[in-house]
């Protein structure tokens, strides 16, 4: 199974590494910076490069190259999951994950690592379980170490590991009882040249953050189930009750985790909050381009959207623009041609625009291709596909706890294409 | 270390039992002559039922013993069943571990046709285990299984199927990848698709993760292309998607590309090819040129898009172009002289070795289209030989060697001078070339025997090339695998075995289960099967069930996919409730599955010889209550005796037309039935339809029978079109209530014609109808000729759409047209379910308030029988009875068509007369209208 990590930055150094069979030498990684070198961006590095002796499986996440090494057949999958795994317990342990940051915990890294896979096969990975075993760093708890010399290791076996819900720890105690649950729905759309959409579908999640006393049952029904197509569950969702009474029921992690995350159906048209009008023109002739972009509300059932961004990918050929906005920021960086717009919030009466000029390559043709624009926003106390929580029932203990549900929308890969 | 391992594998404490799993590999890896004793502990630890251990062991039998296959057979089941509670981890090695062992221990579900004949007994008999089967159940079983002999399978892979299939909505990408792999590897191809949905939602997560899934995605759908179908959207790309990613992505849009969606699909690469990304845009050349062999339709729209790309002024766009043309060309050279004289002039402007050598050897191969533009290229091309690169030259050789011969006054010395330069070019290729091409043509003293076929070896008419996929044939791997990723067998890597001619013996799944349980298992089974087979034995003749055969095949076939959604998930989900009493009751939990997996063989068992293929969803009930009794399966075999004969006649939807799913629903009554309300009374349980078809038998449990039977009659002919007014053509249509066979959610109209005019009519359809939202209509197939004073009937669907909206359409003969329209009385828009009196309440008790309507009414004297009140009920609406307690009440139940909402009717008589009906249903409109319908009925 999995031989051997090796953390790599941006800039090419190996600032971690760690072996759970016989020692791999770092020039392994020789074959990974030539892949990284021939692809021109960090996505492009191929997940899965061949060398004669091992196979190398990265995931590039925070800027970080996470490179196994195996030297046997395995899923793929299995490892690229294993992978972003480590780096959402680093997240969870440390709050981000990023080069400084491991290296100020590097003993809880190693230890955290340790843990997570045994001779190369995963041995504990549910986060609750993990910080059972290896305590997240605190400044309390540094300070003492240092002082007594212990470390961070509990000396019991978590208790979670034993029982039938591996995924909560036993004796959780809190004084104010409460679970809050987000659904998030995330809209992906193509919309085309003249306004109409290509595809667009909404993803939804339910984030929730339970923290409750005891081992809580609790059971969250919708208004209308049936609009969820594709759903996937958090391994506590008792599968049989939704599959017949369309009833989460569950006995929660404690903290933060993510209960369920569904697609809904493609039948269900889906509204486009906004809509973008856009002029974007380069003519032949003269070095200057008309740039003209328009935002502006639709079907957003009343409600405002929020933290619009904006975002276009320059054709080469463009080296500047001049531009004023009615409203927000924007920035233009001639290097990676990459303009971006921060509009805020959209007010109806006075719609946000962004007009000037492009100031192209003198004597060059003009590009050919126009810019697609990505489009960042939110929606809050809407859930666009209309889904609707109906209760949430607790059944095992006597408290009474404080409920908490909150509804937003987001952009996902929202393009427009110009 | 051995000893240290050997102890901890009896440990008390199931995570110590887990360490020693994992210490198994790491001791084997340090000293390998331990093997033999290694797998000992690893059998001893593979019988361990803590789901805690399963994982980590079954990792350490695949890395020390993969081959020792017959360690699993003991296990197989109890793996099965723990599968949904191990960790994520342990359940993709488990997975993958199960697919091989599959792959050696079952037949292939997809082999039907050919590989069947052989030895269908054993893929189905051979299941059995048991003793009590004798030969001459064997006897029994060759007659009852004539020349045509369906596939069975085997109920330990079914078991594997279904138990699986819930982890596709795991979390984790690699169980989901696991099982897409298992189905895509084992499951027979109606069942294949649902593995798409899951699929798709991968494409959500990390770009890493959608690299893997893919590369898979592309490899299944040059395989199934159907099953993504669908999905085709899913796989448009965004512009911030990587490089990597959108290459395949476009792979996977190529694949999909057929007939009907080649226009959307071009229009998408249109957008592509002015992208940012060149060697996206490369790459979406070449998709149109794929798309553009394979579908021949749109091959002259994608040839007319690549010359215009040819005045791109991108040079890697136009160079691409030129190489995806020359091979569009092959295929039809004839019609397209002016693209080459074309792309001729282009050798001018483009620098692209590949490109030039592309036009000069389409010029050298068609230089007959193109007589007077050729000499000129080869001209050029001599001034500038010294200066190209080597693959150009090579191509400059071959065109002239091909003008000299086609057209020799005009170029020989053009032709030699090119010789002499290459004569003494850096590159041996190109001298050896030029040597070679000089013997060859130049007609020399000694050297003639070849130069006389010169032209054949030059001119030789070539097979165009073939563009496909490079994913094909890439699923000779293990779906999922490192080796299926890399197109090269990664060390260590597992071959998938092939399917096996005949089934090994499967009994050695079995598992020995305390004294008790096997006993009171075997009483039960044997007391099954008696008159299961005499009965097919004596009265239910060979013929008939193989009569039987296609149609329920092809229905199942059609259906399966819906069906096996609703008919499995419900097992599926008993099966996960048997697990969580599992956990709680660890110690008895493999009597359970044992004694579960005996009697879904038993099912099946009784199935099969009736023709009832299913195998697909057949299921059903791992519940706990067994109680079905003899007679329910002497009616059943009974039933399926009459059916030729009701099938023609008024039938209404009975078990055999209705698609398998309701086979199920109803032997999973049977169990349901409390047996202590009526211990063997087997019509409670039956359906209305059934009754129906039982009725013209003398049966001997008669008694019973028409107290609760409800002769179902089909709504009465309703008149479509008059005969004055369709000037000799008189319409009429009948709702049938038999499912319509092309779509689960139409309502079936038999439409009949008759002919009163003196000439025949022909050319009978349906022309364009004008509906409102949401309505569908299946035509009927056109009726050519109704010759005077004939008649003739046919069958159409219509998707009401859960309203009683008319649906309004042209009825066309050659020279007239009618408009016709058929608004449905509300109780055909629903069909009926079968279900237990406690189901019955549940869902009744989740549809109140609103959703309830309720009326009183008093019955006429006439109507205070039951005979009577449910032969109205029944012909009013297409319900089916529930059986129920108390002789007063009267309780029915259906779901409506399309949408699929339960209908749920209840009848309150009082002896005096006085009686309150209750509908339940979600759909309030159709409660209220069905509620008026049945009053009235009961009224008249």
């Amino acid at each position: 199974m999995i031989h051997s990590l090796f953390l790599i930055n941006s800039s090419g150094d190996i600032f971690l590494e760690k072996h759970w069979k016989s020692v791999v030498s770092r020039s392994v990684c020789d074959y990974f910076f030539e892949a990284q070198e021939r692809a021109t961006e960090a996505e492009n590095v191929p997940p899965v490069i061949s060398t004669p002796h091992h196979y190398l499986l990265s995931v590039y996440r925070h800027k970080i190259f996470f490179v196994a090494v195996i030297q046997t057949e395995v899923p793929p999958l299995f490892v690229i999951e294993f992978l972003h795994r480590v780096v959402d317990t680093f997240q969870d342990y440390f709050g981000v994950c990023s080069e400084p940051v491991i290296k100020d915990n590097v003993v809880v890294v190693y230890e955290v690592l340790e843990e997570m896979l045994d001779n190369g096969f995963p041995l504990a990975t549910e986060s609750n379980i993990l910080k059972e075993l290896i305590k997240p760093p605190t400044i309390l708890r540094t300070v003492v170490n240092t002082i007594t010399g212990s470390t961070n290791v509990g000396d019991q076996l978590p208790t979670g590991q034993l029982s039938v819900v591996p995924w909560r720890r036993t004796g959780v105690k809190y004084t104010n009882n409460e679970a809050y649950f987000d659904v998030i729905e995330e809209i992906d759309a193509i919309i085309d040249k003249s306004g109409s959409t290509v595809t667009a579908e909404i993803q939804g999640v339910i984030d929730a953050c339970v923290k409750l006393a005891g081992m809580p049952d609790l059971t969250l029904s919708f208004m209308n189930p049936r609009l969820l197509d594709d759903v996937s569950f958090h391994p506590c969702v008792r599968f049989k009750r939704w599959e017949s009474e369309r009833i989460l029921s569950f006995i929660p992690p404690d903290g933060n985790f993510r209960l369920l995350s569904y697609h809904v159906s493609a039948q269900n048209l889906v509204a486009i909050p906004v809509y973008v009008k856009h002029n974007i023109s380069f003519r032949d002739s003269s070095s200057l381009g008309r740039f003209e972009i328009t935002v502006g509300p639709k079907q957003t059932m009343g409600k405002t959207i929020e933290g619009v961004t904006l975002s276009s990918q320059m054709p080469r050929g463009v080296l500047n623009m001049s531009l004023t906005p009615s409203q927000g920021t924007h920035t233009f960086d001639p290097v990676t041609k990459m303009l971006s717009w921060d509009v805020g919030k959209i007010n109806p009466q006075k719609l946000p625009s962004l007009k000037g000029t492009m100031s192209l390559q003198a004597g060059a043709s003009k590009p050919d291709e126009n810019p697609t624009i990505n489009l960042q926003f939110k929606i809050q106390q809407l859930a666009i596909s209309g889904l609707k929580v109906n209760r949430l029932d607790m059944y095992g203990e006597k408290y009474k706890p404080f409920k908490g549900i909150k509804y937003m929308t987001k952009a996902g890969k929202f393009q427009v294409r110009t | 270390m051995m000893l240290a391992i050997k102890e901890a594998a009896s440990d008390m404490s199931p995570y110590v039992r887990k360490t020693a799993a994992h210490a198994i590999p790491k001791l084997y890896s340090l000293d390998s002559d331990q093997k033999d004793q290694l797998i000992e502990v690893i059998e001893k630890l593979l019988a361990d039922k803590t789901t805690l251990v399963a994982g980590s062991v079954v990792m350490a039998f695949e890395e020390v013993c993969p081959e020792r296959i017959d360690l699993i057979h003991k296990n197989y089941r109890k793996l099965c069943n723990l599968l949904i509670d191990v960790e994520e981890w342990g359940q993709v090695v488990i997975i993958s571990m199960l697919t091989r062992y599959a792959r050696t221990q079952f037949l292939s579900p997809t082999q039907n046709e050919s590989l069947l004949e052989e030895n269908p007994e054993k893929a189905f008999y051979g299941s059995e285990e048991d003793e009590a089967k004798g030969p001459g159940s064997e006897a029994a079983a060759s007659t009852a299984l004539p020349a045509r002999k369906p596939y069975v399978m085997d109920p330990d892979h079914r078991l594997l199927l279904r138990n699986t299939k819930p982890l596709l909505q795991s979390r984790s990408a690699a169980v989901v990848m696991a099982v897409a792999q298992l189905y895509f590897h084992l499951a027979p191809k109606a069942e294949v698709g649902v593995i798409a949905k899951a699929l798709v939602r991968l494409l959500r997560s990390h770009s890493e993760v959608q690299y893997v899934v893919l590369q898979n995605v592309a490899t299944m759908s040059i395989k199934r292309r159907g099953m993504f179908e669908p999905y085709l959207k899913s796989f448009y790309i965004r512009s911030t998607d990587p490089t990597q990613i959108k290459i395949l992505k476009l792979e996977v849009l190529t694949n999909l590309a057929n007939e009907t969606n080649i226009p959307t699909v071009l229009r998408e690469f249109q957008t592509y090819i002015r992208s940012m990304d060149k060697d996206f845009v490369a790459a979406t050349i070449q998709a149109i040129g794929r798309c553009a062999t394979n579908i021949g339709r749109v091959r002259d729209t994608c040839l007319n898009g690549l010359v215009q790309l040819l005045s791109n002024r991108d040079e890697l766009v136009v160079a691409e172009s030129v190489v995806v043309i020359k091979k569009l060309l092959q295929m039809q050279p004839a019609q397209h002289g002016e693209i080459i004289k074309h792309l001729a002039k282009l050798t001018d402007n483009i620098q692209v070795p590949m490109a030039r050598a592309s036009i000069l050897w389409l010029i050298g191969e068609y230089c007959e289209h193109v007589p007077r533009i050729a000499p000129d290229v080869l001209r050029k091309m001599a001034k500038s030989f010294t200066a190209e690169e080597d693959i150009v030259k090579l191509q400059v050789i071959n065109l002239a060697a091909k003008l000299y011969l086609t057209n020799s006054k005009q170029t020989k010395l053009l032709t030699q001078y090119v010789l002499s330069l290459a004569k003494y070019d850096q590159n041996y290729d190109i001298r050896d070339r030029a040597r070679f091409t000089r013997q060859l043509i130049v007609p020399s003293e000694q050297g003639g025997a070849l130069s006389r076929h010169a032209k054949k070896l030059f001119l030789a008419p070539k097979p165009a090339p073939v563009l496909e996929s490079s994913f094909k044939d890439r699923d000779h791997f293990q779906l999922g695998s490192l080796s299926h990723l890399l197109n090269a067998k990664a060390t260590g890597y597992q071959e998938l075995p092939d399917w096996p001619e005949e089934a090994p013996d499967p009994s050695v799944r079995n598992v020995e289960v305390p004294e008790w349980t096997k006993c009171s298992n075997r009483e039960k089974r044997k007391e099954k099967e008696k008159p299961f087979y005499s009965d097919s034995e004596g009265e239910s003749g060979p013929t008939e069930s193989a009569d039987s055969d296609p149609e329920s095949e092809s229905e199942s076939d059609s259906k399966s996919s819906s069906e096996s959604g609703s008919g499995e998930s419900s097992s599926e989900s008993d099966n996960k409730g048997q697990d969580e009493d599992e956990e709680k009751g660890r110690s008895s939990e493999s009597e359970h599955s044992e004694e579960e997996g005996k009697k879904r063989k038993m099912k099946k068992r009784k199935k099969v010889p009736e023709g009832q293929e299913g195998g697909s969803s057949s299921d059903e009930g791992s519940d706990s209550s067994s109680s079905s009794s003899e007679s329910e399966m002497t009616s059943e075999t009974e039933e399926e005796q009459v059916e030729p004969a009701s099938w023609r006649k008024k039938t209404p939807p009975s078990s055999k037309s209705a698609p398998a799913a309701k086979e199920i629903s109803l032997l999973d009554l049977e169990d349901f039935t409390p047996p202590s309300v009526q211990p063997v009374s087997p019509p409670t349980v039956v359906s209305t339809s059934l009754a129906a078809d039982l009725e013209g038998l003398t049966l001997t449990d008669s008694p019973l029978v028409p107290s609760l039977l409800s002769p179902v009659l089909g709504v009465g002919r309703q008149e479509l079109l008059h005969r004055v007014a369709g000037e000799g053509l008189a319409v009429d249509y009948t709702f049938s209530r038999q499912p319509f066979s092309g779509d689960p959610h139409m309502v079936a109209v038999h439409i009949h014609f008759s002919n009163s005019s003196d000439t025949p009519i022909k050319g009978l359809h349906v022309g364009t109808p004008k509906l409102p939202a949401g309505i569908s209509i299946q035509e009927f197939p056109e009726i050519e000729s109704l010759a005077p004073g004939e008649s003739a009937t046919a069958v159409m669907g219509i998707n009401f759409c859960d309203s009683t909206q008319a649906a309004n359409f042209q009825l066309c003969t050659q020279t007239r047209q009618f408009y016709v329209s058929i608004q449905p009385p509300v109780g055909e828009l629903m069909a009926p379910v079968f279900m237990s009196e406690n189901e019955f309440k549940k869902e009744q008790g989740k549809l109140t308030g609103m959703n309830e309507i309720t009326e009183k009414l008093t019955l006429p004297d006439t109507c205070r029988s039951d005979h009577v009140v449910v032969q109205k009920v029944t012909a009013t609406a297409n319900l089916g009875r529930v059986p129920c307690g108390t002789s007063d009440e009267y309780r029915f139940a259906g779901r409506t068509l399309t949408s699929g909402s339960l209908v749920l009717l209840t009848l309150d008589a009082q002896p005096t007369g006085a009686a309150q009906l209750t509908v339940n249903s979600e759909k309030m409109v159709i409660g209220t209208m069905l509620v008026k319908d049945v009053v009235q009925a009961l009224t008249q």
